[in-house]
């Protein structure tokens, strides 16, 4: 049985600008981590800055593992994008609750930075590249090679 | 009733202890509710947008991933309540 383009059994063509955005956000991660571990370290001590570093390490993984699931369900139909979505949104959230239940008594972790860290570089790194992708979409004119969304083009 | 007075039975400050714990359950479950219904519009309506414009599911699939990852955030940050605030 073949299906029509556009049905929701047919593969959504096209590369995946879900991996250059996860690559994108992972990138921007390298310059924010040392200053969240060394903020973190000042005010809570080396815990502090252990922590930090634990939880720009769970933010990055979220996205990567968020932007390989869609792409390769992408790939088999719109159908199963929607079901790896709301699928892997409850199985992330899991995952980062079993990873922060599992060390929450380690001696090397505080609460605070962990929380602060995993909260505030989440919404952070995602503010910086959503500024970059609204200005490419707008103006493809601008936009840099190699950029998320470039499929867009023509 | 030998059982009741064994079960009721408690140490000092462990009914707190308890209801802590339910409260941060309560806590990350009212949190992660929305959010789900929240991605589960975004998708739904990128997904329709795919069907009828193939040509731009690109770009609606980079809005649904930036989407998805925000409306997230809400389920993150009442998770770091849940356990902060708690303590």
């Amino acid at each position: 049985m073949t299906s029509a383009p556009g049905s929701l059994s047919a593969p959504i063509d096209g590369p995946a600008p879900e991996l250059d955005i996860a690559r994108d956000l992972a990138r921007r991660a390298l310059p924010v981590a040392p200053v969240a571990v060394v903020v973190s370290g000042l005010i809570w001590g080396i815990d502090g800055a252990v922590s930090a570093a634990y939880a720009m390490v769970l933010v990055v993984a979220n996205f990567l593992a968020a932007a390989l699931l869609m792409a390769r369900a992408a790939r088999i139909s719109a159908t199963m994008l929607m079901a790896a979505v709301l699928g892997g949104y409850l199985l992330r959230l899991g995952v980062i609750t079993v990873a922060v239940l599992a060390v929450r008594d380690a001696a090397w972790v505080e609460l605070m930075p962990l929380g602060l860290t995993l909260v505030l570089t989440h919404v952070g790194l995602l503010v910086w590249e959503a500024r970059k992708v609204s200005v490419t979409l707008a103006f493809p004119g601008l936009k840099p090679a190699g950029s998320p969304g470039r499929d867009q083009r023509g | 009733m030998e059982l009741l007075n064994v079960l009721a039975q408690q140490e000092p400050g462990e009914l707190a202890e308890g209801l802590t714990a339910v409260g941060r359950g309560i806590v990350y479950g009212a949190a992660a509710i929305g959010p789900g219904i929240g991605i589960g519009i975004v998708v739904g309506n990128a997904i329709t947008a795919m069907a009828r414009q193939p040509e731009a599911a690109g770009m609606v699939r980079t809005t649904m991933f930036l989407g998805i990852a925000f409306t997230e955030a809400l389920a993150l940050f009442g998770f770091v309540l849940s356990f902060i605030v708690a303590g």
